[in-house]
């Protein structure tokens, strides 16, 4: 049988706020343990929680930059349940009347088709702290610096139908959420956790299946590994004569393995009721209009403009947008350089496989745009080969100097452009190569083109590499075809 | 001394008449000497209310004193105190130090008031007979085996039996006006969100509000002075000008329009009681206002309203007692569910325990729409009695309980009966309204209390026409026999 696969996110953002949503506390990750716990955090008995502008901003704009209804009026509830790290032992979240309403992504695959992912809501909330489970001789540890970080939670429609669509999205968002700077991105820290919920059923049938839902997948891979494994899980199980059962999994990346960590049996009665420490909070379209004006140029408009202002190709042009730090980094290449293909060509080519091999982001390496664009100009006027490049971006890369004219110096990378000077390398080197400029001669034109290969190893060799292998080429040419 | 009001202590002490360490050592002692019979202490702060008298004592000489510089008050044990156990009547909270101040008691100590202790009060202020402490009833100074109310029982039996010259309070139900009127004392529920929440311990958040208890209406006035105040600390609080309570309570109250709702003074009402209110509100005609009866249709419905609202707000509010950071915590837990099972088991009493049960059944799956949303549309529908009877009227009179003190034991049986003695106090807190109890007359020996409920943030209104009252009465200067 042919199954068709379904797939709907929840992601759970952490707004880039100051402080906590309902207290003063600090927010910053990797403090020591409880450091950043107020009164309110730790649920000491009659303190109440004071809600942050910012987090409702940051909220605000997300809405604004997926096309959103923005809900005027936005309530708290509690969310009951019992765990150590949820100090009050409720959660305070949004369940009837989030901030975000209905929206929709954009996203783009690989052979370039375009799908529209819809958004169902996006809430706010308040994370909960930490349990660890080692080093505590039997007993747990309890971390509550996270608790009552800001959190959006976004809530998607089941519109992704592979793995594929469901990495294009988490990224398009990835992308989106650091850009419009709401959230740092930080998917190791945990800044955006991803819940994957997943079904299956035969293709053709409307009735949607049992879903599972795979829960804290922190990177893009694991998303792709997770979301293949539970699929081919589901359609053995099924084929097997058994059935899904609607739960909540674990996947461990790792192993490639994935256990039940609850089934819908087991799942908390949660007594959801309006908070009635927090007052309704009720925005004009005032408001929402000032939010709107500080929102900075969205990943696709950015695309859009890559392309036709800078004649990048629609694919190059979604990749160097999706995210803020890289469409910055690959703007002052370009304008550097003042060369938008060939800086596109370097950051889609050298610096992203770079990246991918000691698995960093644009956002923590040393090298700066204005020494990649230099280098590119040194390119394009003839001072280093293309070759010869790729060994400066090495030093570059780890550091060995700052200044891409010194590197070229102190490596001996810089070409030979002056005509006079190749000339005379050129006749020197023809003149041991006889047998090869009669073979040349008498050959046609087609295999003219191949021979003149044969002639510029030696003359690279007897430049030590520096010559300009364009004057080289000219001058050769001129000289067996006169 | 201790049959002065804070009015005249305050005079007394800017006068040189007495200090304020010997005022604050004078109650100090009474309270050593009587309440061991009545109970209404669960801390007494000694060491800390004598040093707080001597740097009183030195800003009075200094001539920067406040009203308040120098006298002794005592804190219901609901409001946090920094370094001074807060306990909110439970076993739960019995090793509870809070590392801070509620706003009411900090807005207490930067006007150099002297806090003598802490009140005893039902567990979680949940009870309207003070029976349901962990450290054990109290007794109302005007009869030993009579209750004094709850669920500020310790704070009106304290200024009752003369131990303090006022106390805090809070009022979820009734929890400031009930006690007050089975002990004969003054006290004032003000608008919800006129007085801080922050430090105060939840019960139940849309209902609570802390208020004074004290002897006369310009006692409380005082209090309230000192307690209102904005709090950015408390998203619920109201950003409001305090007006100084003292100010408007000699204005005149000829022409004020007073409604008397008949659901009040229904067979609900004891008859003796019935003819004391009535013979109360003679007085107020008499000093010139004009009396009419109004209905409150609604008024029945707001015991089983909110003994649905109650439990279901305090059923999340009790959940961070669970044995992790703070409070009691069960020995040798085994796991973690045993850790919370035995915990909360060991650290809260019945009462608790029966209204949480109540608020997690009405908030779950399948019954929310029934219950919780249910009671929630009928207080719309008592806020509703009430604004339009504030269209006809400036100030609503009736009784403020069924029924004089009873005595202990005698609705241990049947929690609902317990429930039906706020049947005249709950909707005031459902609307959100300020409401008030002053003595307006004795029956078989006992206090009857007077109710007085207002419009919204007009406290002014309700101490002015107490305050008049109190002019041309007696009933708030009885004092119980055996603690004149």
């Amino acid at each position: 049988m042919q199954w068709e696969t379904v797939i709907g996110l929840e992601i759970h953002a952490q707004l880039t706020t100051q402080s906590k949503i309902f207290s003063g506390s600090s927010t910053t990750f990797g403090a020591d343990a409880n450091t950043q716990a107020s009164a309110v955090d730790l649920a000491m008995p009659g303190t109440l929680p004071v809600p942050n502008e910012e987090a409702f901003r940051k909220a605000i704009m997300f809405g604004l930059a997926i096309d959103a209804d923005i809900n005027k009026r936005s309530v708290f509830d509690r969310k009951n349940y019992f765990y150590p790290d949820l100090p009050k032992g409720y959660q305070t979240t949004q369940l009837d009347h989030p901030i975000v309403g209905a929206g929709h992504v954009e996203i783009q695959l690989k052979d370039g088709s375009k799908k529209s992912i819809r958004i169902h809501h996006a809430h706010l909330e308040e994370d909960a702290g930490k349990s660890l489970h080692e080093d505590f001789h039997g007993m747990s540890g309890i971390d509550l610096n996270r608790a009552g970080t800001p959190l959006i939670e976004i809530v998607t429609e089941p519109d992704m139908n592979t793995a594929e669509e469901a990495v294009a999205f988490a990224r398009k968002l990835h992308g989106l959420v650091s850009s419009i700077g709401i959230c740092d991105g930080e998917m190791s820290q945990g800044s955006l956790r991803f819940d994957v919920n997943i079904s299956i059923r035969p293709v053709g049938e409307e009735k949607l299946g049992t879903r599972t839902e795979t829960k804290n997948l922190n990177s893009f891979r694991f998303m792709e590994k997770a979301i293949a494994h539970e699929v081919e899980r589901q359609i053995e199980l099924i084929e097997d004569g058994g059935e899904v059962k609607q739960e909540t999994r674990l996947y461990d990346g790792d192993k490639d393995i994935s256990r039940s960590m609850r089934s819908k049996e087991e799942a908390n009665d949660y007594r959801y009721f309006p908070c009635p420490d927090l007052l309704p909070v009720v925005f004009d379209d005032s408001y929402i209009e000032a939010i709107r004006e500080t929102l900075p140029e969205l990943p696709d408009v950015k695309q859009a403009r890559f392309i036709e202002q800078l004649g990048l190709s629609e694919y190059d042009a979604g990749i160097l947008s999706a995210e803020n730090t890289m469409a910055n980094f690959f703007e002052a290449t370009a304008k550097t350089c003042n060369d938008s293909k060939l800086a596109a060509n370097w950051i889609m080519g050298e610096l992203s496989a770079r990246l991918n091999s000691e698995d960093k982001s644009i956002s923590n390496i040393d090298l700066k745009a204005e020494q990649l664009g230099s280098l590119i100009s040194r390119i394009k006027d003839g001072t280093v080969s293309s070759s010869g490049a790729k060994k400066v971006f090495d030093a570059l890369w780890i550091g060995e100097d700052d200044n891409v004219d010194k590197i070229i110096e102190a490596k001996g990378l810089k070409q030979v452009s002056d005509t006079g000077a190749l000339e005379a390398i050129v006749d020197e080197v023809l003149a041991g190569m006889t047998d090869q400029i009669e073979q040349y001669k008498s050959a046609d034109d087609k295999k003219r083109k191949k021979l003149m290969g044969g002639f510029m190893g030696p003359l690279m060799k007897a430049s030590k590499g520096q010559g300009n292998p364009k004057l080289f080429n000219q001058i050769l040419a001129k000289k067996l075809n006169s | 001394m201790h049959n002065k009001t804070v009015a005249e202590l305050s005079k007394g002490l800017a006068a040189g008449e007495y200090s304020s360490v010997e005022l604050t050592q004078h109650f100090l002692t009474r309270i050593a000497e009587q309440d061991t019979t009545i109970n209404s202490f669960i801390t007494v702060c000694e060491n800390e209310a004598l040093s707080e008298a001597k740097a009183a004592d030195e800003k009075i000489s200094a001539g920067d004193a406040t009203p308040w510089t120098g006298i002794p008050f005592a804190h219901k044990d609901i409001f946090c105190t920094q370094g001074v156990k807060t306990s909110c009547g439970s076993k739960m909270l019995d090793n509870f130090i809070p590392p801070y101040d509620a706003t009411v008691t900090s807005n207490f100590k930067q006007q150099g008031a002297v806090c003598l202790g802490k009140t005893n009060m039902d567990e979680f202020a949940m009870g309207s007979s003070n029976e349901s402490s962990y450290y054990g009833k109290v007794t109302n100074p005007w009869g030993e085996n009579l209750v004094p109310g709850g669920s500020s029982g310790g704070s009106a039996a304290a200024v009752a039996a003369r131990l303090t010259p006022a106390a805090t309070a809070t009022d979820t139900g009734g929890s400031i006006r009930q006690p007050s009127a089975l002990c004969g004392v003054t006290g004032l529920k003000p608008t919800y969100g006129r007085v801080s929440r922050y430090g105060m311990i939840a019960f139940a958040s849309s209902l609570d509000q802390g208020g004074p208890i004290a002897r006369t209406a310009e006692d409380a006035a005082m209090m309230l002075n000192v307690m209102a105040s904005y709090d950015k600390r408390d998203s619920t609080c109201i950003e409001r000008e305090v007006p100084d309570y003292t100010s408007t309570l000699n204005n005149s109250i000829e022409g004020m329009n007073i409604g008397l709702p008949k659901e009040f003074f229904s067979d609900k009402l004891d008859a003796k009681m019935q003819q004391q209110v009535q013979n109360a509100v003679k007085e107020i005609e008499k000093l010139g206002a004009n009396i009419k009866e109004i209905s409150l249709p609604h008024t029945e419905l707001s015991v089983p309203a909110y003994y649905i609202i109650a439990p279901a707000e305090c059923s999340a509010n009790l959940s961070r007692f669970d044995g992790v950071r703070y409070g009691h915590r069960c020995d040798n837990p085994k796991d973690l569910e045993d850790l919370y099972m035995r915990s909360r088991t060991e650290g809260f009493g019945d009462e608790v325990k029966r209204r949480i049960l109540v608020g997690a059944y009405a908030l779950s799956a399948g019954f929310y729409d029934a219950y919780y949303r249910k009671a929630q549309q009928v207080r719309r529908l008592i806020k509703n009695d009430f604004t339009s009877a504030f269209k006809d009227v400036d100030l609503i009179i009736g009784p403020t309980t069924p029924s004089p003190a009873f005595g202990f034991n005698s609705k241990g049986a049947d929690p609902t009966a317990m429930y039906l003695e706020d049947i005249f106090t709950i909707s005031t807190n459902l609307a959100g309204l300020p409401g008030m109890s002053i003595p307006g007359g004795m029956v078989n020996g006992l206090p009857v209390g007077l109710q007085l409920i207002g419009n919204y943030f007009d406290e002014s209104r309700l101490l002015n026409v107490s305050h008049q009252f109190q002019k041309v009465t007696d009933w708030h200067n009885k004092t119980p026999t055996n603690c004149r």
